[in-house]
């Protein structure tokens, strides 16, 4: 692949003697929507936080965009990447604004015109304007979510970092936010690289994905591999059976899906 | 005897007072349960569902206020019995299972002693019965090693682990009725699946009552008969698990179209229309 937008390479990742993720390796390519699935400690949200400097203890190669990524935090580097983190109820500060916690990255990177650019963030979030001084405890979990995205959007990046950024809502709640994440990749040209443990949300928003398993890699495929299972590694296949996966062989999930056609 | 219902439930009230009056989150639920019968409440944050499984056991904090016409389990009224007489019911003839172990258990006790405590306060028996209960129902669970594992602390044991010891603890006494509050939202997919196949295997092996309390219809429709959708502290539509797909209400069919599915090809999801309520 020529100019991806994120690459690792060979990278290992260490919380102090312990190594959480060894060997891993993939390219994403601009515009695209690559999910990293797999179990609960499986280090799936340790690459993410590696790519974004939150765990700077790695060995290989990180790149975003082209540039190679140093340990530590890199400022230059936040206006190109940036994170949404799994629980809105924990990632907002909960005695700042909705208005300073957006103007906040901007004032950082000394950038001017903060009012409207935090209007206009707003808006292409879908929030209405009601709700730019409010504290987070005023808002339900599905606007707080709306506020982290909108967040990570200030600085006008074009890579995204999600990790699990639904799990934490409800059904119908999930569905709105899966929508804008997709129409804001769309009208921005953003890239994404999700982590999630739901194979049905890598069916709408992921063109390809990678299964973890241990710290590593155990298989790359594109998500028509969803449609009918075709996957090569025994671990995957248990992961896609455990997640409702053939519907044929389900009565009550094919059931559902049968309904779920829309009119 | 046979012919009593488990549970029955006639116009059960959850109301909290507020500064701007009382709101009620369960407004005028009616339910019967059958033995054996597995019944699963489906609804979303704030649809009452979990406070309808916790005033089963009566377990509404004040200032939160219970009121129910008829709230009898296997031929006694629940609403009559004293505070004392409840704690004997609970646990022994309607055990709840909560949502995550990790705030659930008791981290400064060993699981071992924890699941003894949970049978002790109900029966006496000499110590080393009461030894041989524990492992057999660790086993019973299918946690390997559970002389091991009874020694442990909460800590020590992963998720679905932990969501294994806390079923046990609640079936070690043999109740006759399992609430089970989000029993797997706290798990991986991988091992929720299991874990709800222990619970399906264990109610139907001692002919329990169980009622499952998620947030996930799918899933709810592979392990229950009957289904009541709860939204707004309201039954919205009550059905049997196999017929969910022919769902007439537009809050079940909303949910269940607003669910991504594994083969995806809808380009959008579609949404609730909330533009009576406060919106996401």
């Amino acid at each position: 692949m020529r100019n991806p937008a994120i690459s690792l390479k060979d990278l290992d990742i260490s919380y102090g003697d312990t190594k959480v993720v060894r060997d891993v390796g993939f390219d994403v390519a601009p515009g695209e929507s690559f999910a990293l699935v797999g179990e609960s400690g499986s280090g799936k949200s340790t690459v993410l936080k590696a790519i974004a400097g939150l765990a700077p203890d790695w060995t290989g190669e990180i790149s975003v965009l082209g540039k190679p990524r140093g340990h530590g935090t890199d400022r230059a580097f936040s206006k190109t990447c940036q994170m949404v983190f799994q629980d809105p109820y924990a990632s907002l500060h909960p005695r700042k604004t909705i208005d300073t916690v957006l103007s906040e990255p901007l004032a950082i990177h000394g950038i001017g015109r903060r009012s409207e650019k935090v209007v206009e963030m707003l808006g292409a979030v879908g929030l209405d304007q009601r709700f730019r001084f409010r504290f987070p405890h005023q808002l339900s979990g599905g606007q707080r979510q709306r506020v982290a995205i909108a967040r990570a959007l200030m600085l006008e990046p074009k890579v995204m970092l999600l990790d699990e950024p639904t799990s934490a809502l409800d059904v119908s709640v999930q569905a709105e936010i899966l929508n804008l994440l997709k129409r804001l990749r769309r009208e921005q040209g953003l890239t994404y690289l999700m982590v999630t443990h739901n194979l049905p949300v890598v069916s709408f928003m992921c063109d390809r994905m990678a299964v973890m398993n241990k710290g590593r890699i155990v298989e790359i495929a594109p998500k028509t591999a969803l449609y009918d299972g075709s996957f090569a590694d025994p671990y995957t296949r248990d992961l896609y059976a455990a997640s409702g996966g053939n519907p044929d062989a389900d009565p009550a999930g094919a059931a559902a899906s049968e309904s779920k056609d829309p009119a | 005897m046979t012919d009593i219902p488990l549970l029955e439930m006639e116009d059960l009230r959850v109301s909290f007072d507020t500064p701007k009056g009382s709101v009620d989150v369960v407004k005028g639920l009616n339910l019967t349960l059958g033995r054996e019968e597995r019944l699963g409440i489906v609804g979303e944050s704030g649809s009452g569902k979990s406070m309808t499984g916790r005033s089963i056991l009566r377990l509404i904090r004040a200032p939160g206020k219970q009121t129910a016409r008829t709230l009898r389990f296997d031929g006694l009224d629940l609403m009559a019995q004293s505070s004392r007489q409840m704690r004997q019911i609970r646990g022994a003839r309607i055990s709840m299972i909560m949502q995550d172990p990790k705030f659930s258990l008791n981290p400064v006790m060993t699981i071992g002693h924890q699941i003894a405590e949970a049978l002790q306060v109900h029966e006496n028996l000499p110590r080393r019965d009461l030894q041989a209960r524990v492992i057999e129902m660790l086993t019973s669970v299918r946690i390997n090693d559970p002389e091991r594992v009874a020694k442990m602390y909460p800590h020590e044991v992963s998720g679905g682990m932990g969501q294994r010891v806390m079923i046990a603890m609640m079936l070690i006494p043999r109740p006759q009725l399992l609430i089970a509050d989000e029993p797997t939202s706290a798990l991986d997919v991988s091992i929720q699946a299991q874990v709800l196949d222990l619970i399906e295997e264990l109610v139907t092996g001692n002919g329990m009552g169980l009622i499952l309390i998620s947030h996930d219809l799918n899933l709810v429709a592979r392990y229950c008969d009957r289904i009541l959708v709860m939204n707004g502290g309201e039954v919205v539509e009550a059905c049997a698990a196999a017929d969910l797909a022919k769902a007439s209400h537009p809050y079940t069919k909303g949910l269940l179209t607003a669910q991504p599915r594994m083969q995806e090809t809808r380009d959008e999801l579609p949404v609730l229309d909330r533009s009576g309520g406060a919106g996401t």
